[in-house]
């Protein structure tokens, strides 16, 4: 089975991916993640203001079979929740790139990237 | 520990896998969600060949079997089958089972299914007991040699049909009969676990292949299985019950209409004090008025926050599209409509008591 891992997105180890527009990041959870997840039913987010740390948890996604943390690939203030999520949980399943995405958030620390893998990479890891 | 691996385990190729029971089985082969409603409105098949089949024969069968099981067993005539209770002394649940009455000319009186991982146990049972008691019976743990395919859904008598000379109008609910399915000798139920009508059908393990591959319909895995069960609010062998850490009777799971106290078996004298006395806590369904998804082993609390039981199962229902559970709620909590909280995470989520099941059969 082959997942979408888009080039210009970066990565966490535990399936978070992450894309920069500016001093704005979007984070949201991989295709692979989802797949692994199955139906996915709930989504519990930060709000609005919150402040994230890089590599500390910051929300749940909860399908049919499992309960997962997600966890941030970098560090920010949230400017805007896909509250989308909390009506129709499965865009995290459709669209996990594209409608099923999370969190805004302002980036605290641009050299927090370097840390992420690259879409290459990440396809190692899911290999 | 090696898994047991149903017969039909080379037959999915995209399946995810789990262990349940101590076999290797399907979670899913599309989505749950997917196999869920196909179940709901058309027709899936499942593997439950991790289901265990025992069969007891001989002058004592049917007395060995009654004094095991909580139902009547004397009323089944051939080709009959009955959901009932496995009891201890304590008239705790060890296991929940369907007894046929197999159809005459089969080789065996009767033929019961335990649930997975079961049947060894429930082998020794009946074989203990048989001594015990100095009963004459034959009593044969049949799990490797059967393979078990259950066949689901609106459009499951019409697949059916198609295979079958069998005259499937004259099988009623809990009725079982023997004839050939896609070419292979095959015992033929009308059962199931989702509340849909439907099949189970008990193939030699040989056949198991050929009988699954003459029904084109969706392959249904364990994760849809459980989501259909939970709607319909029946119990999940080690969730509902379970003899050490859920030890619960048949009227707290309240599947009371399984216990006939005119009957003598294992447990019956503790049940007939608690038919008497009433039970102090019982298994209730509960729907969750907040977002969040109930799980086995969240706590239940009043209003106010006092805690009151547990989460046994929870799920989103499929079909309602609201968290769904059961739960062990203080008997005087359990009118429909009571409201409580359920605790997911350190929140206390609204929730209130539901008659099951939560669907309409």
């Amino acid at each position: 089975m082959s997942f979408d891992v888009p080039d210009d997105h970066r990565y966490l180890e535990s399936h978070e991916w992450v894309r920069t527009d500016d001093d704005t990041a979007r984070v949201g959870i991989t295709d692979f993640a989802q797949d692994e997840l199955g139906d996915v039913v709930f989504v519990e987010l930060p709000a609005e203001g919150d402040d994230l740390t890089a590599g500390e948890g910051f929300g749940v996604v909860e399908s049919i079979k499992a309960v997962s943390d997600i966890y941030a690939p970098v560090s920010g203030t949230v400017t805007a929740v896909n509250e989308a999520l909390f009506d129709r949980p499965e865009l995290v399943n459709e669209d996990p790139f594209g409608e099923g995405w999370m969190l805004d958030v302002t980036l605290a620390d641009e050299s927090e990237l370097d840390d992420l893998l690259g879409a290459d990479a990440y396809r190692d890891r899911i290999a | 520990m090696t898994l047991r691996r149903p017969p039909l385990a080379g037959v999915y190729e995209d399946a995810t896998l789990t262990d349940f029971g101590g076999w290797e089985m399907p979670v899913e082969f599309d989505s749950t969600r997917t196999e869920h409603i196909v179940v709901r409105e058309a027709a899936g098949k499942f593997d439950v060949s991790h289901m265990g089949q025992v069969t007891v024969s001989g002058p004592d069968a049917l007395d060995l079997t009654q004094r095991l099981t909580t139902t009547d067993v004397a009323v089944l005539a051939p080709g009959d089958a009955q959901y009932s209770g496995v009891t201890d002394e304590d008239g705790c649940l060890l296991d929940d089972i369907i007894i046929y009455r197999l159809p005459d000319g089969a080789a065996d009186d009767y033929l019961f299914i335990p649930n997975a991982g079961q049947d060894g146990e429930m082998t020794e049972r009946w074989v203990s007991h048989r001594e015990k008691w100095g009963l004459t019976a034959t009593v044969t743990n049949r799990t490797e040699a059967y393979a078990m395919v259950a066949l689901q859904g609106p459009d499951a008598e019409t697949l059916l049909a198609a295979e079958t000379d069998l005259e499937l109008d004259s099988l009623s609910r809990f009725e079982v009969a023997s004839d050939t399915v896609a070419g292979s000798e095959t015992l033929v139920a009308r059962t199931g676990y989702t509340g849909e009508t439907g099949f189970e059908l008990l193939c030699p393990t040989g056949d198991a292949e050929t009988v699954w591959s003459a029904f084109d319909c969706q392959p249904c895995g364990l994760g849809a299985r459980d989501t259909l069960r939970l709607e319909m609010g029946f119990l999940l062998s080690g969730q509902e019950f379970h003899p050490t850490d859920e030890p619960r009777t048949p009227y707290e799971a309240d599947i009371g209409r399984t216990v006939d106290l005119e009957t003598d078996f294992v447990g019956r004298d503790p049940l007939a004090a608690q038919a008497r006395d009433g039970v102090d806590e019982r298994l209730v369904g509960l729907e969750l008025l907040d977002r969040g998804v109930p799980r086995h082993g969240y706590d239940v609390t009043d209003t106010g926050g006092n805690p009151l039981g547990h989460v046994t199962s929870g799920t989103v229902s499929p079909t309602l599209g609201t968290p769904i559970a059961l739960a062990y709620l203080p008997t005087e909590h359990t009118d429909p409509d009571t409201p409580v909280r359920v605790v997911i995470r350190g929140e206390s989520k609204e929730a209130r008591t539901r008659a099951t099941p939560f669907i309409d059969g």
